[in-house]
């Protein structure tokens, strides 16, 4: 069995259009929420151990000692979770004071602050990691597609995996400004790291297909460009959603039973995944095969 | 094929199996090392857990050397590393890490402390940790000025203290040598005796020469603990602090300057305390979603391949035995990040067989036979397997260069477990497969 992935190609460059759309206005309206890690803030987490205690009740706890700009969300089923802006660990040891004698039993068990500074550095840190993936990953696709082919010249392959490269990391950036707006999540430094790391998958599943119809434009010279595509696409299909499947499984693992500090970015590398696979199969490879169909146009009115 | 090649093959491939199987039950019981009684101590080596595992502290401070010259801020710094450590080590942590860090202009200083129980107490105990210094009075003229200039306001002078300056050259707590609790023999009240060393004598000496009917302040921790008029020169390097303190706050203080006074004043830039609960709940559902994670891919992996796939699955398996006595080994310092990476690492480590088993489909179709199908699947597959690895390897090694601590533990892991992956999923499995696939179409 065939699957048309080329002739079909319009249906799925409008579901991307839509998704990258959706992600883009998200990202201009709402833009991503910067997490402590990098404004600086403070963070604390109490185990409840089964107490009832609303989050009204906390706030008028930070509010006796001038804290009013306080973030409580629940996490698990036992645990809260505090964000405020920075305070000083005087101030903290006061409230954690004021928290315990007042609700006997609730215990701390985190607290994290960061100065605005460290968070500036961190924030340095991050572009700066961003750039040189990027950049890396850039050189990788210059020397993976060094042999030049016909009829399309090697570089058109590195901007389609670029194209491509784009797709995976708009979509989930979207859907966390979009999160960030309706559930208040915000971005932190695993949030850049779990980016990076869809970088590195969505190139490797792109280029797992490119590379067969390098190969199959060498064996077969007669054949036409696109059904060479399509036919790569569909020889390379069940490798490129098993390798990416069984990494969803033991993300979703990670995702439904591992720790849920964790799921924010375990939840951005699924999306990256998911959105990789789709890319390599249903963008990248049709894309290549339109511009080589601009480029016969072209040469046609010549 | 020829029978006389694929022997020779197939023995070769056998003589690998065994040694890699001994050495992943090896590993094995290294990474269990604790649960097996009757294993050599090398054995029961836990696994180094990060502070977010094992719940602990981590502190960042940065240390004011703007008072010190260029020059000398290198061993300043490491001055204040030694303090601390040994202020820390009084506490009784086991395995504190103290270190100093350079960020463009500032210096820093990073504790880490694990698997405490109180952390208040510990951070209390390095902040209370005193900075002592030695104050002399300013000239009537300079006093004059700054208090006119507070008088008007002016914000560069709001803060400065109009009647005393940090002494010239500086006297602080880098050189006191020792300290002692005594006691008056006429009023009995405690005092504080401080003893410099021998570079401090002589600094000593030279301002209570400058300073003969002046006030010399002591101050601890920027307030003045005692601001005695200095009647003569005093040369051999002793000195008393006498205020109005109890037996037991003097006692107190004795403790503090002899565990060593700050050479620099430090001030808290962040903090991470992650209680020892929390720690521990966060590394048994890693655990959980690992184990999990590991009997997904497996169960995936047997009924798509079936027999491949059992070999598959078990190349796994060595991969997860070798991968974590490699972590045990190094050390590598295992975050929560760090076993993400380590989770996901398992993900990927199929797919390098993933990539062979569909080119062995593949050559099955052009009508070779099984065993040399199978050759002609690891070969071709490589330059796929090499190139799909090489990005993640990028990626891996920016994340190590360029990002902070916990990052950099999701980085190696991650990057440990595509190597090591790649030699399971590739040497492990092509053993396997010689030594048990059968001839035939």
């Amino acid at each position: 069995m065939t699957i048309e992935f080329v002739k079909n190609r319009k249906i799925n460059y409008t579901i991307s259009f839509v998704l990258i759309a959706t992600s883009i206005v998200s990202l201009a309206l709402f833009g991503l929420k910067p997490g402590m890690d990098f404004v600086g803030g403070s963070l604390l987490e109490l185990n409840l151990n089964k107490i009832a205690v609303s989050s009204d009740q906390i706030k008028s706890v930070f509010a006796q000692f001038g804290i009013n700009d306080v973030i409580v969300s629940a996490i698990g089923d036992n645990g809260l979770l505090i964000r405020t802006k920075e305070i000083s660990e005087d101030q903290h040891q006061q409230i954690i004071k004021q928290l315990t004698s007042q609700f006997p039993g609730v215990e701390e068990s985190r607290f994290e602050s960061v100065g605005p500074a460290i968070g500036r550095e961190l924030k340095n840190k991050s572009i700066t990691g961003v750039i040189f993936v990027l950049l890396g990953i850039c050189l990788y696709l210059t020397w993976a597609f060094r042999k030049v082919s016909r009829p399309m010249s090697s570089w058109k392959y590195g901007v389609v995996t670029l194209i491509a490269l784009l797709h995976d990391v708009l979509i989930p950036a979207g859907i966390f400004a979009l999160l960030g707006h309706l559930r208040g999540i915000e971005i932190d430094s695993n949030f850049i790291v779990a980016l990076l790391v869809v970088l590195g998958f969505s190139v490797h599943d792109t280029i797992v297909v490119l590379d067969r119809i390098r190969e199959k434009l060498r064996l077969m010279p007669g054949l036409e460009f696109g059904s060479i595509i399509n036919q790569s696409i569909n020889e390379t299909l069940s490798r490129s959603i098993n390798t990416s499947l069984t990494l969803v499984l033991v993300l979703l693992a990670l995702l439904l039973f591992g720790p849920v500090s964790l799921w924010n970015f375990v939840l951005v590398l699924l999306i990256g995944t998911i959105c990789g696979t789709y890319s390599s199969i249903f963008i990248a490879s049709p894309l290549l095969y339109d511009w080589y169909r601009l480029g016969q146009r072209k040469q046609l009115k010549k | 094929m020829l029978d006389a090649e694929r022997t020779k093959l197939k023995k070769r491939a056998l003589g690998w199996l065994i040694v890699i199987v001994i050495v992943a039950v090896v590993a094995g019981f290294f990474d269990y090392g604790h649960q097996f009684s009757f294993l050599p101590k090398f054995f029961k080596a836990p696994f180094r857990l990060g502070l977010d595992l094992s719940g602990g502290t981590h502190l960042l401070y940065e240390a004011d050397v703007s008072q010190i010259k260029d020059s000398d801020r290198g061993s300043t710094m490491s001055g204040l590393r030694d303090v601390i450590e040994r202020r820390v080590n009084l506490f009784g942590v086991s395995e504190p890490r103290v270190e100093t860090l350079e960020v463009g202009n500032s210096y820093r200083l990073v504790v880490e402390l694990a698997g405490i129980k109180d952390i208040k107490e510990a951070i209390k105990m390095i902040c209370e940790t005193p900075y002592l210094e030695f104050k002399e009075q300013r000239s009537d003229e300079e006093t004059q000025q700054i208090l006119e200039r507070q008088k008007a306001k002016d914000p560069l002078y709001l803060n400065v203290d109009p009647y005393f300056v940090a002494t010239q050259p500086p006297l602080t707590g880098k050189y006191l040598k020792t300290s002692s609790l005594q006691f008056n023999q006429q009023t009995y009240e405690p005092y504080v005796s401080l003893q410099f060393n021998d570079e401090g004598a002589k600094i000593f000496e030279e301002l209570t020469t400058k300073n003969v009917n002046k006030i010399l302040g002591i101050y601890l921790d920027g307030q003045p603990i005692s601001l005695p008029v200095v009647k003569e020169p005093i040369s051999g390097g002793q000195a008393q602090i006498t205020g109005k303190f109890t037996t037991e706050e003097a006692k107190q203080l004795v403790e503090r300057l002899n565990a060593g006074a700050l050479p620099v004043p430090i001030k808290l830039l962040s903090q991470q305390s992650i209680g020892a609960s929390l720690g521990e709940s966060s590394m048994r559902l890693g655990i959980k979603a690992g184990i999990i994670g590991i009997i997904l891919v497996i169960v995936f992996m047997l009924i798509y391949y079936r027999v491949l796939g059992l070999f598959a699955s078990l190349a796994l398996i060595i991969y997860t035995a070798l991968s974590l006595a490699i972590f045990k080994l190094i050390p590598v310092t295992l975050t929560l990040a760090g076993v993400a990476g380590f989770i996901l690492s398992i993900g990927m480590a199929v797919d390098a067989n993933i990539l062979i088993f569909a080119r062995y489909k593949e050559e099955i179709k052009k009508g070779l036979t099984k065993f040399r199908a199978i050759e002609e699947g690891f070969k071709r597959a490589w330059p796929s397997i090499r190139d799909s690895n090489i990005s993640t390897i990028i990626t891996c090694l920016v994340l190590y260069n360029f990002t902070t601590s916990i990052v950099k533990g999701f980085a190696l892991t991650l990057l440990i477990g595509v190597l090591v992956s790649m030699f399971t999923a590739i040497t492990v499995t092509r053993s396997f497969l010689r030594v048990f696939m059968k001839e035939g179409h």
